[in-house]
């Protein structure tokens, strides 16, 4: 796995952000030695989909590539919302890559061995809903040949699929690896669960994160469908009832998550459709913390992060990331934010800062500076 | 060995499922209502056998790297999840059968790749399905086929025997590691068996003389019962 082999990546390092807004710095290898017993954390174990096809659009003979963003519905696996690229490769910036052939309903795209017909363009020129002929078998089957994981223009070096799942990656339904779950591996959830931090997981199905269009970005991320194991929806009722926290791995876990709230305050275990956007003013009522990448200002990432922490935080840590060199995008740096106290304190624990992580003072985490 | 447990639903990966016992592991678990999906390095056969039982076939070549996400996609996309991974599928190095002195280094090669790094990929890709099966209460088991060349040194099966030997130690250190994820690691020794890769080792060998791979298959099947929880939680298909 190209997350994990990178050399860089062994010195990788970890923005933390307590409920104050207090910043620090630490490499994220430490991050086993994390929380505190009766926390639970929980991952994304979406495993990717080879999303991005190369082919021709059969009406103009013109070369196209098919980008794979969405599931029109999660029990269909015939039917996808895309996004189409003209010639070129992931070595040009997604924003400068060439417009492909107007692709109008009802035409026809060859990729490798898979057919798939435009059903019907919706509301941009280069997004679409299109129809793959066959049934599951044969489109994974063609998927698994002919696709590849959609690839970064900061990473020039081709990935493969291997490259862009997760340590626990399980069910393939992603367009894009759920790419905070990078900083996990086994050896650190033996270390919680010998600490009493618990682990589970859901299922999300991370869209594609970005498609070269600025007005197209803005609807980000689209309709994301879930699955929350009823173990998980029990973890998480215990934890809570403990006074535990919850520490997102990834922002399509808080998303999941938050669409799954019931009334009551727990959470719905079963399929889901994550359809809202995540923004400063969304009160959060299950997550405590988000482990993510490092997010800038505008991306859809940053602005849920705006439902964790002020304005002023953000801005802060705005100002450490590009201080302290920390690197963005999906094989980057992490950031660890503690939502800020919640308003009306439900959470008793919430009100002050007490020992997320081990204190100061008897600390064995290993500070980069 | 008669099964008798009723396996529906099981979700079951099976390497090398067009041939020997990989293929009565296929017949045998898609008769008994599990979900399976076999792969193979023959396009033709695959679909032959897809054919008949139903299970879903998967062409690739377990000793080629670049196969094994393209593999595991399809295996956890069609069936859902896994709960159980058969490494099945083997290479015996050099054929005829020769002595390690005679044996080329890329027959050697050829062996681990298919025998040993394999096996160690498809299972690490397939993990983290296994650890999901398994926290949801459906059980989660690795069986690998193991070889009495892991544990004797016959003359002439020095490429075999020893890639045997490394998976069968691979699979103990596994089952150590892999115990408090709740995912069981198993070698097992089917003996030797009426198969083409038998007859390629052994062409003269009197077939009434070996086991038949059907009941290797069953005692392999109930092997894998015994490893599975007694009242698992399967659960219905939930993934496109």
């Amino acid at each position: 796995m190209i997350a994990a082999k990178r050399p860089e990546q062994r010195l990788a390092k970890l923005l933390m952000i307590d409920a104050k807004g207090e910043v620090r710095h630490f490499l994220r290898h430490t991050l086993a030695a994390l929380f505190s017993p009766g926390d639970l954390l929980i991952a994304n174990d979406a495993a990717t989909l080879p999303a991005s096809l190369q082919g021709i659009h059969c009406p103009s003979g013109e070369p196209i590539e098919i980008r794979l963003a969405a599931w029109v519905s999660i029990h269909d696996p015939t039917r996808f919302t895309a996004i189409a690229f003209g010639t070129g490769d992931h070595r040009t910036r997604t924003e400068d890559r060439i417009a492909p052939p107007p692709v109008a309903s009802g035409d026809r795209l060859a990729l490798g061995t898979l057919v798939a017909i435009v059903e019907r363009r919706l509301y941009h020129p280069r997004l679409f809903r299109l129809r793959f002929l066959g049934n599951r078998a044969t489109i994974l089957t063609g998927l698994a040949r002919h696709g590849r994981p959609v690839q970064y223009a900061h990473i020039p070096e081709p990935l493969a699929l291997g490259d862009v799942w997760t340590r626990i990656a399980a069910h393939p339904i992603a367009f894009e690896p759920p790419s905070a779950g990078f900083v996990l591996d086994w050896r650190a959830l033996a270390v919680w669960r010998q600490r009493g931090v618990g682990f589970a997981t859901l299922t999300h199905a991370a869209g594609l994160s970005s498609t070269g269009d600025p007005g197209l970005d803005q609807r980000l991320p689209f309709d994301e469908p879930y699955r929350i194991p009823e173990c998980t929806a029990a973890a998480i009722k215990l934890a809570k009832s403990r006074g535990g926290r919850i520490i997102a791995v990834g922002t399509t876990v808080v998303r999941a998550l938050e669409s799954a709230v019931n009334a009551d305050g727990s959470v719905r275990a079963g399929h889901g459709v994550a359809s809202e956007r995540i923004v400063g003013e969304t009160p959060l009522r299950i997550v405590d913390m988000v482990l993510t990448g490092v997010h800038q200002p505008g991306e859809s990432h940053f602005e849920l992060l705006r439902a964790f922490a002020t304005d002023v935080v953000l801005n802060e840590i705005s100002v450490a990331v590009g201080e302290h060199g920390y690197r963005p995008h999906e094989f980057g740096d992490s950031m660890l934010i503690e939502r800020r106290p919640r308003v009306g304190c439900d959470h008793p624990q919430a009100a002050e800062f007490t020992s997320l992580w081990p204190s100061r003072t008897n600390s064995t985490l290993e500070q980069w500076e | 060995m008669p099964i008798n447990l009723d396996l529906k639903g099981l979700r079951v990966a099976v390497t090398g499922g067009t041939r020997g016992l990989g293929l009565a592991l296929v017949r045998l678990l898609a008769g008994r209502g599990a979900r399976v999906a076999f792969v193979a390095r023959t396009a033709r056969a695959v679909e032959q056998i897809a054919g008949e039982t139903g299970a879903f076939g998967i062409v690739g070549d377990i000793g080629r790297k670049e196969d094994i996400h393209p593999i595991a996609v399809q295996v956890t996309g069609n069936l859902s999840g896994l709960d159980v991974l058969i490494n099945n599928a083997s290479a015996l190095g050099p054929i005829p059968l020769a002595l390690l002195a005679d044996t080329e280094c890329e027959e050697l090669e050829q062996a681990l790749m298919v025998n040993l790094l394999g096996p160690f990929r498809l299972t690490k890709a397939l993990f983290g399905a296994l650890v999901a099966s398994a926290r949801e209460g459906c059980g989660a088991v690795v069986i690998n086929i193991s070889s009495d060349a892991a544990v004797n040194a016959y003359s002439s099966w020095g490429a075999y025997g020893s890639s045997k030997a490394a998976l069968r130690h691979l699979t103990a250190i596994w089952a150590e590691e892999a115990k408090t994820e709740g995912v069981s690691f198993l070698s097992l020794d089917p003996g030797d068996m009426d198969t083409p890769l038998h007859a390629l080792a052994v062409p003269g060998a009197d077939p009434t003389m070996l086991r038949r791979p059907e009941d290797a298959a069953a005692e392999i099947v109930g092997s894998l019962i015994a490893a599975l929880p007694s009242e698992p939680a399967r659960p219905a298909a939930v993934h496109p």
